[in-house]
């Protein structure tokens, strides 16, 4: 990977997509790639739309500012596609990872987007079963490892448990591995 | 390039990388008062008190007014100190800022750069930290997480050298670089001991066997003469600096200077800033010189002392200069910063200079705006003028 990519999350307050940014970035940075994570700040407001957004490169990152073209948009809540316009900016060939139940094709659809990929993996739906909270954030980053190709799960997974097994406690951090895995596994996508 | 596995990398916020930093310092006495933001920093310190990582005293006041009072007092008594503020908490400590500078305390403060209301933001820009340019304090800005740690680390030994002995702020800009999370390379918390070394403050108020006086009336009788020194200081500072900074790269590997030249050497055409902004600038001449274009990025490090002979030389060769400053000056001929560029240059060969306001309250400066800066330089180089406006 020469180029940089950068990803864009769209998400609300209390979905822990500040969470998922960062701990994107430090896994990534432990497989030895460069990367940066950092949330749009706004009142912040458990149910208010938020953005987070990470770059990763092979070089080191120098640029701090906004994203504004993404390779990649994530979206923890489908709801917010009424009401912004998540695919803006969307680079070329750029992948869309949907919360959703809905079959990729749909999703495309309610997107309206002709280009790209579009990915849906029902993130609520898993962590609701494997969590018991439907706090999407650790199906969507397994998701998204699928789709990208950028770090290994289980690593991933290993540095979920280091961090919050303390925090969250064994049980939950089992859940949060468990969810992460089986979106690795069940998320579609449409080309 | 150096090897990233090679070396102790970790993955902090601008803000973690401060708090990092005054951990393996481990003061002995912070005042502290919480403010967006810079809160996260201090509660990550708090936490390391708590935790009894640290011997610090953290002096929990009730306002940024005290805590540079309580910082002031800690440091008269022969206590190394630190402390972080941000905005509006800056301008709560005005009054005690300048005589942290005058009683010649060696505080190490954390500043996290946002706009001063009004309106009220709480956003990145260098309003606070400009508004303190005249206080006697050093001034160091940081680009990123690693310069943050890097700069706290330095700034201690620069803050308490004998020639100095003067209080340092550590810029960083509010979110763009505190609330980022990025890789930085850390040093183990004995090199950080041995490179800072014990505080030996020259005057102790506590030392009974040699009682001394701090902050006594002064009126035109000796005033001026208090002054003198403290100027003295200040004009001592870039060496001490520069000789620090080639210390820790010895150290390190990671050099520092007053001023960071970005291939200017052959540049027609230079951009100038300070803080997170300059990542952005180098990025963007490394596209426009991939295309060709004689460009370069010149970095200020430390805005106090202005290190006025290192930018005269830098631009020495530039055909034409824009400066990038996020503060207005109201009133003033351009924002801080170029106001400093433009003075160094009086009297020389100077090219023509075009200064630029950007990313007041937090606006966000990317490549092409700095693109459209460098664009508009070329008609300015050749027909050698600019306009005073800004």
């Amino acid at each position: 990977m020469s180029e940089m990519l950068e990803i864009r999350w769209h998400g609300r307050g209390g979905q822990g997509g500040k969470t998922a940014v960062f701990m994107l970035a430090e896994s990534l940075v432990e497989q030895g790639k460069y990367a940066q994570g950092f949330p749009d700040y706004g009142p912040e407001r458990m149910g208010a739309p938020v953005r987070g957004y990470n770059r990763v490169s092979d070089e080191p990152v120098r640029l701090h500012c906004g994203v504004n073209s993404p390779g990649i948009v994530v979206v923890l809540d489908a709801t917010l596609i009424a009401g912004s316009d998540v695919v803006s900016g969307l680079k070329p060939g750029g992948k869309v990872l949907v919360n959703s139940s809905k079959p990729p094709e749909e999703m495309r659809k309610i997107l309206g987007l002709k280009d790209g990929s579009v990915y849906t993996v029902d993130a609520t739906g898993i962590a609701l079963e494997e969590i018991g909270r439907p706090i999407p954030n650790s199906p969507m980053i397994g998701a998204l490892l699928k789709v990208t190709d950028l770090a290994e799960i289980d690593s991933l997974a290993r540095l979920v448990g280091k961090k919050f097994e303390a925090k969250l406690g064994a049980k939950a951090v089992e859940g949060n591995i468990k969810a992460m895995k089986r979106a690795y596994e069940e998320v579609r996508g449409n080309q | 390039m150096k090897s990233i596995a090679t070396k102790k990398v970790i993955v902090l916020t601008g803000n973690d990388a401060v708090a990092e930093a005054m951990r393996q310092v481990n003061p002995d006495v912070v005042p502290a008062y919480p403010i967006t933001p810079q809160t996260e920093l201090m509660h990550k310190f708090a936490g390391y008190v708590s935790d009894g990582d640290v011997k610090t005293e953290l002096v929990l006041v009730e306002s940024e007014h005290s805590a540079m009072s309580a910082a002031v007092g800690a440091s008269a008594a022969g206590s190394r100190v630190m402390t972080a503020t941000s905005a509006n908490g800056l301008a709560l400590m005005w009054e005690i800022i300048y005589i942290a500078a005058s009683t010649r305390c060696p505080i190490v403060m954390a500043v996290v750069n946002r706009a001063l209301s009004g309106p009220i933001n709480i956003h990145c820009d260098h309003s606070d930290s400009m508004g303190a340019r005249d206080a006697g304090w050093i001034q160091l800005h940081s680009e990123n997480a690693q310069e943050v740690y890097d700069n706290v680390l330095q700034a201690v030994r620069i803050a308490e050298d004998t020639d100095v002995r003067l209080p340092a702020m550590v810029c960083l800009d509010g979110f763009i670089i505190s609330h980022t999370i990025e890789p930085l390379e850390v040093n183990s918390d004995t090199t950080v001991q041995e490179f800072i070394g014990d505080f030996r403050p020259v005057h102790n108020l506590l030392d009974s066997d040699k009682p001394f006086t701090f902050g006594p009336l002064d009126f035109h009788d000796y005033y001026f003469e208090h002054k003198m020194p403290q100027v003295k200081a200040m004009e001592k500072a870039p060496n001490v600096i520069e000789s620090v900074g080639i210390e820790y790269g010895k150290l390190t590997g990671r050099e520092y200077g007053l001023i960071e030249r970005y291939k200017t050497e052959d540049a027609e055409r230079i951009v100038i800033a300070l803080g997170s902004t300059c990542g952005t600038a180098k990025a963007t001449v490394d596209d426009l010189r991939e295309k060709g274009e004689k460009v370069g990025f010149l970095k200020i490090r430390c805005f106090r002392p202005f290190p006025v002979k290192e930018v005269r030389e830098a631009l020495s060769g530039a055909r034409a200069v824009a400066v990038l400053d996020r503060s207005v000056s109201f009133g003033a001929q351009g924002g801080p910063v170029m106001m400093e560029v433009r003075s160094a240059l009086y009297g020389e060969t100077a090219p023509p200079i075009k200064g630029y306001i950007y990313g007041l309250g937090g606006r966000d400066i990317n490549p092409d705006h700095i693109g459209q800066a460098f664009d508009e330089l070329k008609d300015i180089a050749s027909s050698g003028k600019s306009s005073d406006e800004t």
